[in-house]
């Protein structure tokens, strides 16, 4: 089985290209450019000084010695929360920015949920010295304040998305609207493995340096480079897409996706998109999304912003349909409860999309003394107001 | 021939075409607009399927779209009123709207059902030429249904010429790198480009749209290419007299003609 995107751009039956005419020319040219630039040798020695000198990689695999007693597996975190801006998404933010400048452009635009990616994308503006604005909806705006004062600190601007459910398809909406309006002097840096070919798979390959590492950590730490479990979190899935990616073919290895069931799968209140969604287009590619019978998108729910997007990438979409992945859901309250746990046992505030996949630890019932990494996405500073509200004994 | 073939092939000047989004403002409301619309002297239709991220437009098109959704309007709610259309309409009539709705209600029944209600042609911003081509042009050209796609600034004369090709009722010029709604000045830059696409002599008629928004802006379209499609600045006049929308058509109409 190919779980790779094939030449036309999809994964099996997902991914393509789904753009009005104003986007064509730029993804047009980025379909038959990207794999030269960021294949490039120049490309690659200023990307990976920056990622060692800047973003602080490899991040570590951590052997979590209290959280494997407690479960009986030898459980690895990948240390993505100890990068430069406390998540994943500036593996991502580095690859995009390089590029945006091989492409001649000046201006960046992004969404963001959590304000991870808009925070990540900012600060490699600061850092290339380029104009930067930022989508985010109006709700996120307000749970994740902290990020937004963040994003403006490092130069950015931050232009609410008052349409839809105001969060993150939202403010996915807004920057495609405003790329359509900016072709010429902008590069649209989207923040997951979603959106039209090839930005499904350049994200995902910049993510790819997760995976990576861990194959070298684990034959350091364990003598084998291959895990039985890989667990991470799905929003869009570049984290997951990440850590999956070069074990994609490795079929011993079991990799789990953990999606956000806000109040409960079936309450109405949730993100847990391979169980309510259906195939359709949105966001310039063909995938998996919440939507009712017509095909109007259903506003989803996480408690954490990260997650609360109703679709998955389309990589996702057919590992999902493979078999190659399994998928679980966790809710906010089995979220929240793993937070503490981490903390607790570990001494590690994990972000709350993080804590998605910690929380189905107690369920993938595997063998004892196997060995399962987790991908800890991200660090729990941005989520500390929620958390304050939440744990009322704090 | 359809509809939109032998009006371009009578008519090849000032062509208006209007948008409207259905079941906007009310449910109801699209038949008694396309009346007006015809008695008006309007040469075509374009009728917007509701979405809810309609990715390409702006805000007056967002909230028509959100409008109709919360109204009830559906795929099947439209067909259920459009059904008998023909018997009062006569000018050539288009679908227009996002590809999810149409893949939900499933592709094949969405074109027979349009060509049963008699719809001349379909425009489908996000369907790509190429799927257009390999899985859907023998279907539209079985039921002489014309496809429809947009051209942009940004697209190559390669490109157009390309798109000319797949075409056979007319092409979308869509005047500036914009959202619908946005301001457009119709200065040197458009100029140049409505010149550029008519001197490419193309097979296909051409319509202007995107930010044509009254007479000035009309003329200056119709003056380089067959004529022009208005959307945004008709769907804010009927928002703004709900209560009088078959005469507010005809004001609006007039002072474009
Ligand atoms: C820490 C963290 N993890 C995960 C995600 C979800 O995104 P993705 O599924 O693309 O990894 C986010 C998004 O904001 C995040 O901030």
């Amino acid at each position: 089985m190919e779980y790779q995107v094939d030449k036309r751009g999809f994964y099996g039956p997902y991914g393509g290209a789904y753009i009005p005419e104003m986007l064509h020319q730029n993804i047009e040219y980025l379909q038959q450019n990207y794999l030269d630039i960021i294949n490039s040798e120049d490309f690659i020695n200023e990307m990976n000084a920056l990622l060692k000198d800047y973003v602080g990689r490899p991040t570590p695999l951590y052997f979590a010695k209290r959280l494997s007693q407690k479960y009986g597996y030898k459980i690895y975190l990948k240390r993505e929360d100890l990068c430069h801006t406390g998540a994943h998404k500036v593996n991502n933010t580095i690859g995009q920015i390089l590029l945006a400048k091989r492409l001649g452009k000046t201006r960046i635009i992004a969404e963001t949920g959590a304000g991870q990616h808009g925070v990540a994308t900012a600060t490699v503006c600061a850092l290339m010295d380029m104009k930067c604005i930022v989508y985010m909806g109006e709700v996120d705006i307000e749970r994740q304040a902290p990020n937004v004062k963040r994003m403006r600190m490092l130069g950015a601007e931050v232009r609410p998305a008052t349409s839809g459910s105001k969060t993150l398809k939202d403010a996915t909406n807004e920057a495609m609207r405003d790329w359509i309006g900016n072709p010429n002097d902008t590069h649209y840096i989207i923040g997951s493995v979603v959106g039209p070919h090839p930005f499904p798979d350049m994200v995902a390959r910049f993510q790819s340096i997760i995976s990576e590492e861990i194959r070298w950590q684990l034959k350091e730490k364990e003598g084998k480079e291959l895990p039985d479990y890989v667990m991470a979190c799905v929003g869009g899935g570049s984290n997951a897409a990440g850590a999956f990616y070069h074990f994609l073919d490795e079929q011993t290895v079991k990799l789990i996706a953990v999606e956000a069931a806000g109040h409960g799968i079936h309450s109405g209140m949730s993100a847990a998109t391979t169980i309510l969604g259906k195939p359709g287009v949105l966001h310039g590619s063909k995938t998996l999304f919440m939507q009712t019978t017509d095909g109007q998108v259903v506003e989803p729910h996480s408690i954490s912003a990260g997650l609360d997007y109703p679709g998955i990438g389309p990589i996702h979409a057919w590992l999902f349909e493979s078999g190659r992945a399994q998928f679980m859901s966790a809710t906010d309250d089995e979220a929240l409860e793993a937070v503490m746990e981490l903390s607790r046992l570990e001494g590690i505030i994990p972000a709350l999309e993080s804590a998605h996949a910690l929380a189905k630890l107690k369920e993938i019932n595997a063998p004892a003394d196997s060995i399962v990494v987790v991908n800890l996405s991200g660090r729990g500073d941005k989520d500390l107001d929620t958390y304050i509200r939440e744990f009322k004994n704090l | 021939m359809n509809r939109i073939q032998k009006l371009f092939q009578k008519k090849k000047d000032n062509i208006l075409s209007i948008f409207i989004t259905a079941g906007f403002p009310n449910i109801d409301s699209l038949p008694t607009i396309l009346e007006a619309l015809e008695e008006s002297g309007v040469d075509m239709v374009e009728i917007g399927i509701p979405f809810s991220d309609p990715t390409a437009d702006g805000p007056a098109i967002q909230y028509s779209n959100n409008v109709a959704i919360h109204n009830g309007m559906t795929l099947p709610h439209l067909f259920a009123q459009l059904k008998d259309i023909r018997k009062k309409i006569s000018i050539p009539l288009v679908l227009m709207g996002y590809l999810n709705p149409p893949m939900q209600y499933g592709f094949d029944k969405f074109i027979d059902d349009a060509v049963a209600c008699g719809i001349d042609g379909i425009i489908l911003p996000d369907l790509p030429l190429d799927e257009y081509v390999i899985s859907y042009q023998e279907k539209f050209n079985k039921n002489g249904l014309s496809n429809i796609f947009l051209i942009t600034p940004q697209t190559s004369d390669l490109r157009i010429q390309t798109i000319d090709k797949e075409s056979n009722g007319f092409i979308y010029v869509v005047s500036t790198n914009t959202i619908t709604g946005g301001k457009v000045d119709f200065e040197d830059t458009q100029k140049e480009y409505f010149s550029r696409v008519k001197n490419l002599q193309l097979n296909n008629p051409a319509l202007v749209g995107f930010g044509i928004r009254d007479k000035a802006t009309f003329d200056i379209a119709a003056k380089y290419l067959n004529g022009a499609i208005i959307g945004t600045a008709f769907i804010k006049h009927i928002e703004a007299h709900p209560t009088r929308i078959k005469d507010a058509v005809k004001e609006f109409i007039e002072a474009i003609r």
